[in-house]
């Protein structure tokens, strides 16, 4: 057995494999398949102050190895998360964090300091990059005077571990990456999904119902390693690997390009335990490179 | 039963006609209560433009030889890949997945109508319904006479009446010009239909004029099949509802369709 354990700012993992918001409900749906305490930890759905609805169907379309969902952030809103929701996860024995969206600045602020006061939550990750609702989300994760004035303002109402996520829809992710650093965020998880397009050319219309979505599983794979390469340059905070990890390898190769921790989306679909089958693979690669720690690999790139 | 994630054996794959398979998977564990109503979600392997599972209705469930059967029509790559796996192979499998059919507490008359593969939610539906006393008949719709391939298998538990929109068998046109959607449809206390989302809409609305009983199974398209991503909603007058989990079956007086 290597050690798996990681820290990521103060965040302590029992092992470097977490779920990705969206693709893991609230961990409750999975208790009949796996047991989520043996993750790093989970992040869980999109959350907004105000419920949301969220955008017609249909909100999915199949691609070439991946999907476009344009679900839209449908919650009941961070009151409800905290009054019906949270007393039914406190049973978890791992971390936690909520993924907090918004569409204004107020927003963000009157959700993270719900969160805040939730005890067994030990941190959120601020979703800056949500390309599905029509104002705010995404347009905050592409420049960097919205970044930091999001971050920042979350910031000063936010206690805990604040991870930040970050946009692939950007030409220099690396400068983006460098305003959340400096407003405040402890790490940095990336990729959220990229915005694209899925056509009917049968009944030449398109597939959503908004017309856009957001691209996500293994498609999105090259893009995501590139972008964790190039922030892991830019930035000195951890990061956590997102994008198109279906197994321990995929896994691996983040953590080579410089992430500290990973989280798995799209795959849960597939298989819900898909992320203790990564677990178990990632101890048996440590093991058979002779590595005694998930710290060995980090950033270790052979160039 | 709880969901699970297994690796099913097809131990039968029968052709029905140029594109139905009957696939018959056995669990190497026992099964539990499996409703009818409810699906299964298939990996679909050596496939590679297919990314996600596809969903099936269970259409029955053999619990002396521990297996479920699920009847594919061959629409695109998934099902065709599937129409193609071999007695022998195995197909991972995620079930039961979703809600029910309701059961009458006593019995009562019930119509079933089904088109195209929304049949196959139906099958095991007849089979409780008969067992349990209801008074059971079967309107089944397709395109044409080689379509309607299980019809054999539902006289065993009602009467069975047809469309075709060829008229190569029963009425000519589709189940809402049948004779028993007309007066006769009073003598039933429910309706139960899966098919084609039109179809659906016209039943339901036929259902609501005379006040009977309509439940409808969705098939909305789905990514995970057990209420995580919340891609296959249905507008309810209670909201966005997952078909998946809350669904596929609904009464239809639940759905905002405009009918
Ligand atoms: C709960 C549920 C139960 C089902 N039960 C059965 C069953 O018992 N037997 C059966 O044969 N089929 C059933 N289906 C439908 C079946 O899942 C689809 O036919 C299958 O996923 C198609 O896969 P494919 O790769 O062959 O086709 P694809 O290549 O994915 O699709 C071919 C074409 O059909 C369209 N399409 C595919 N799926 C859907 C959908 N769900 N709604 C609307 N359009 C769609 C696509 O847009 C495309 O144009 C069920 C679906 C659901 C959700
Ligand atoms: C259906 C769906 C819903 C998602 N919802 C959210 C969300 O609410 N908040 C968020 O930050 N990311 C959301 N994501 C993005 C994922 O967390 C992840 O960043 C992305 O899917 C890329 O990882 P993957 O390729 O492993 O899926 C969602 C993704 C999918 C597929
Ligand atoms: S298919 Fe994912 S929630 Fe229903």
């Amino acid at each position: 057995m290597a050690d798996l354990s990681i820290k990521v700012h103060n965040l302590e993992l029992k092992n470097p494999v977490m779920t990705a918001s969206g693709t893991f409900g609230y961990g409750l749906e999975f208790d009949d398949f796996m047991d989520v305490n043996l993750l790093g930890g989970i992040v869980v759905k999109g959350t907004t102050i105000h419920p949301r609805q969220g955008n017609a169907y249909p909100r999915m379309a199949e691609t070439a190895l991946g999907m476009l969902n344009s679900v839209g952030l449908q919650n009941k809103g961070a009151h409800y998360f905290a009054t019906d929701i949270y007393p039914k996860l406190t049973k978890y024995k791992t971390n936690i964090l909520v993924n907090v969206s918004g569409s204004t600045i107020e927003e963000y602020i009157a959700c993270a300091e719900i969160i805040n006061e939730l005890d067994l939550i030990t941190g959120i990750e601020l979703n800056i990059s949500c390309p599905n609702v029509k104002e705010g989300g995404m347009a905050f994760g592409t420049s960097c005077p919205s970044i930091e004035a999001v971050v920042s303002a979350v910031r000063k109402v936010y206690h805990k571990t604040m991870m930040v996520k970050l946009s692939p829809n950007v030409t220099n992710i690396g400068e983006l990456a460098k305003s959340a650093e400096f407003s405040g965020a402890d790490s940095l998880s990336l990729i959220n999904t990229l915005l694209g397009m899925a056509i009917d050319a049968e009944t030449r219309k398109p597939i959503l119902s908004t017309i856009t979505g957001g691209l996500s599983g293994p498609a999105i794979k090259p893009i995501a390693l590139r972008m964790v390469w190039e922030v892991s340059k830019a930035v000195s905070i951890p990061l956590v690997g997102i994008g198109g990890i279906m197994n321990a390898t995929d896994a691996i190769e983040f953590f080579l390009a410089g992430a500290s921790a990973i989280q798995v989306g799209t795959a849960n679909y597939l298989d819900p335990s898909v992320t203790i089958k990564i677990i178990d693979g990632i101890d048996s690669y440590l093991n058979r490179h002779k590595f005694n720690s998930i710290t060995d690999i980090i950033g270790g790139l052979h160039m | 039963m709880r969901k699970t994630v297994l690796n099913l054996k097809v131990i039968s794959n029968l052709q029905l006609n140029d594109d139905h398979h009957l696939l018959e998977l056995q669990s190497p564990d026992q099964l539990e209560t499996i409703n009818p109503g409810q699906f299964a979600n298939l990996l679909v392997d050596h496939s590679p433009s297919v990314f996600l599972r596809r969903p099936f209705s269970i259409y029955s469930v053999d619990y002396l030889n521990n297996t479920i059967s699920v009847f594919i029509k061959e629409i695109g790559d998934g099902t065709r890949a599937l129409g193609k796996t071999p007695v022998g192979s195995f197909i991972n499998t995620m079930f039961p997945l979703g809600n029910s059919f309701t059961i009458p507490d006593e019995p009562q008359r019930i119509l079933l109508i089904g088109g195209g593969s929304g049949v196959a939610s139906l099958m095991s539906l007849a089979q409780i319904l008969s067992k349990k006393s209801n008074e059971v008949s079967i309107l089944i719709g397709a395109r044409s006479a080689v379509d309607l391939v299980e019809l054999g298998h539902f006289s065993k538990y009602g009467t069975v009446y047809t469309t075709t929109e060829d008229g190569t068998l029963g009425t000519k046109g589709y189940v809402t010009n049948h004779l028993i959607m007309g007066d006769q449809l009073a003598q039933f206390d429910r309706i139960y239909t899966c098919g084609p989302e039109p179809m659906m809409k016209a039943v339901a609305l036929i259902a609501k004029e005379k006040a009977i009983i309509c439940e409808v199974s969705l098939e909305n398209s789905m990514a995970c099949g057990f209420g995580v991503c919340l891609c296959c909603i249905a507008e309810t007058i209670d909201g966005h509802k997952c078909v998946c989990t809350d669904g596929p079956v609904f009464n239809s007086t639940q759905l905002k369709w405009q009918i």
